[in-house]
């Protein structure tokens, strides 16, 4: 279980706290999300998660423990991040490159045992990318390698697994199988935390939204009740409607068009 | 990619040792092979033992374990700079490193241990310098690795402007010798000046080893570095600081010798090996044979004139670096 309390992230010379008071829990077992416009702090608290940003007052803890407590070697192990971007210096095969999340069990010099082995091959089975294991990191497609970065941080075999917009430039078929992989990683125990834009995928996937504007929680809990027009419109400044969508019945946005005034 | 094979280690071990024996054997008197050998012993004529082993065989562990240094430095801050162009020479370190040696130099140090360690003061002082460069344009600078190549060339050029102000002041006869040292060469091996190379090599190498997991980590991105466990700040400055040591400890003993750490990584690579901890042994003995070998090129191909080594090298390096360069953009 990841919990934040109200959690304050602040820059070195910036004016005003990018993460101000945020208090919210990802449970195990279920898929949180955490949504909001561009700038509202999704991505400080990732950074604040992982230690590498300064956290004047509140607290991070994972299943109960204080982020600042443990070393960065035990944190790999309670929680695995698929940060927003990632591209590597050199080609690596997909099996050795999952195999680097080990590194947390491993450190500098214990050899690989079998439960290693066992934790990547689960991983990239997993994350449904066993037959690319022998291919190399340059030859996959924008999918595939969001996979493959999923099986890495799923060989870490942390309890708690955050991911910072997994499915910025996929396509329909390749967003909807991530979310359907994250589903099913939240349903078999773990707690997920999802960084998303993508509030329809979000309201028919997520057990809980937190919705963030400016740094704070504008509100939080399930699809529903999270996925209000005046809301959505009063915190993304666009007009908005929210509807059902067809197929499931969950809330849906749709913007409407607002022509330029000239 | 292909893969690395466990026969390559026999096969890159015998080539320097090869390599090595033919430049020991090779030069203005060339001497057969089991002369060389009765040589190493101590036997047969006397002539050719102090060719041997006062001359050559300094010279060409010298120009090795250069080379195994440079090799070795390369493949870290490629790997912790996720930069396919990064080297000591082209980031500045060889040229911070030469300041710091040459302002010993002038001060009056002239022992192995005040030269190297002023080397090194001016190798981490010039690689911190370039990243700061880098890093002022904030994060999307930061990002953007060409940056720290420019700020890397440019300090690099500064360096060697420094180094012509105090060499202008300098005597004569010393311009003639400093002159030839920032071009690079092994010709003034000493067993002093090796031992002391073998000592900071073995030192910085042997740290570079043991945390080479840590680069195959930081390789990833600072990110996903961190949310493997590894403190990615301070791991990437430990890996700048120790591929500087190495850097700036074969200037000391050997001067300028420039695309080494670009070249030999990339051939290690090409073999297969992509994981640090071997793929920095591999750049060890690549650069090791590289290094003997360009050296004696240096001594044979003009003979009796002898060529900078720093030359030889660049001459291999900089078509290999533009072709990478054409490949990235």
């Amino acid at each position: 279980m990841i919990a934040l309390q109200d959690l304050v992230v602040r820059y070195p010379g910036a004016g005003s706290n990018a993460v101000d008071g945020v208090s919210f829990v990802s449970s195990r077992g279920e898929l949180t999300a955490l949504a909001g416009p561009n700038g509202s702090g999704k991505s400080s608290i990732v950074r604040a998660l992982l230690r590498r940003a300064e956290t004047p007052s509140g607290s991070v803890s994972i299943d109960g423990r204080d982020v600042r407590s443990l070393s960065y070697g035990e944190l790999a192990k309670n929680i695995a991040v698929v940060p927003q971007r990632e591209e590597t210096a050199f080609p690596i095969r997909v099996q050795d490159y999952v195999a680097l999340g080990r590194y947390p069990h491993l450190g500098l010099w214990r050899a690989p045992g079998h439960e290693d082995f066992q934790a990547v091959d689960d991983a990239l089975s997993q994350a449904g990318v066993t037959e690319l294991a022998t291919r190399d990191t340059d030859a996959l497609s924008g999918g595939e390698w969001q996979r493959v970065r999923i099986a890495r941080a799923l060989a870490q075999r942390a309890p708690a697994l955050v991911l910072d917009e997994p499915t910025t430039f996929l396509d329909v078929a390749h967003e909807m199988s991530i979310f359907e992989l994250l589903f099913s990683l939240a349903r078999s125990g773990l707690a997920v935390l999802l960084v998303s834009h993508q509030l329809n995928l979000v309201a028919r996937f997520a057990d809980k939204i937190v919705l963030l504007d400016h740094g704070r929680v504008a509100t939080s809990g399930s699809p529903v009740e999270v996925m209000k027009a005046e809301r959505l419109e009063a915190i993304y400044g666009w007009p908005v409607v929210v509807t059902r969508d067809p197929a499931v019945g969950a809330p849906a946005l749709v913007p409407l068009r607002r022509p330029l005034q000239l | 990619m292909t893969r690395f094979r466990p026969a390559y280690w026999p096969a890159l071990i015998a080539i320097l040792i090869l390599i090595a024996i033919i430049a020991v054997a090779r030069g203005a008197v060339s001497l057969p092979i089991v002369a060389v050998f009765e040589a190493l012993r101590g036997r047969g004529d006397p002539t050719a033992v102090a060719i041997v082993r006062d001359l050559r065989l300094p010279r060409v562990v010298l120009g090795a374990l250069v080379g195994a240094g440079l090799g070795a430095s390369g493949a870290v801050l490629q790997g912790a700079l996720r930069n396919s162009l990064a080297e000591p020479y082209l980031l500045g370190v060889s040229g911070g490193a030469a300041v710091g040696a040459v302002l010993a130099f002038s001060l009056g140090g002239t022992s192995e241990p005040v030269i190297t360690l002023a080397a090194f003061g001016g190798g981490v002082a010039a690689v911190f310098v370039a990243l700061a460069v880098s890093r002022a344009g904030g994060r999307a600078a930061r990002a953007d690795l060409r940056t720290l190549l420019i700020a890397g060339v440019i300090v690099g050029a500064f360096a060697n402007a420094a180094i012509m102000v105090a060499l202008a002041s300098a005597e004569p006869n010393t311009i003639r010798g400093a002159l030839w040292w920032m071009m690079g060469s092994a010709a003034d091996a000493t067993w002093t000046r090796v031992i002391w190379l073998a000592v900071s090599v073995a030192l910085a190498g042997g740290a570079l080893i043991y945390r080479a997991r840590e680069v195959d980590v930081l390789a990833l991105g600072e990110d996903t570095a961190a949310s493997l466990g590894v403190d990615a700040e301070n791991a990437g400055k430990r890996a700048f600081i120790l591929a500087a040591l190495l850097a700036a400890a074969t200037v000391a003993a050997a001067g300028l010798i420039g695309f080494v750490g670009l070249v030999v990584p990339h051939i290690a690579r090409g073999m297969g090996l992509r994981a640090h901890r071997p793929l920095i042994l591999a750049a060890g003995l690549i650069g090791a044979t590289l290094v003997v070998a360009a050296d004696l090129a240096a001594r044979t191909v003009a003979a009796p004139t002898e060529l900078p080594l720093g030359a030889i090298t660049a001459l291999l390096g900089v078509p290999f670096f533009l072709v990478q360069l054409r490949r990235l953009s």
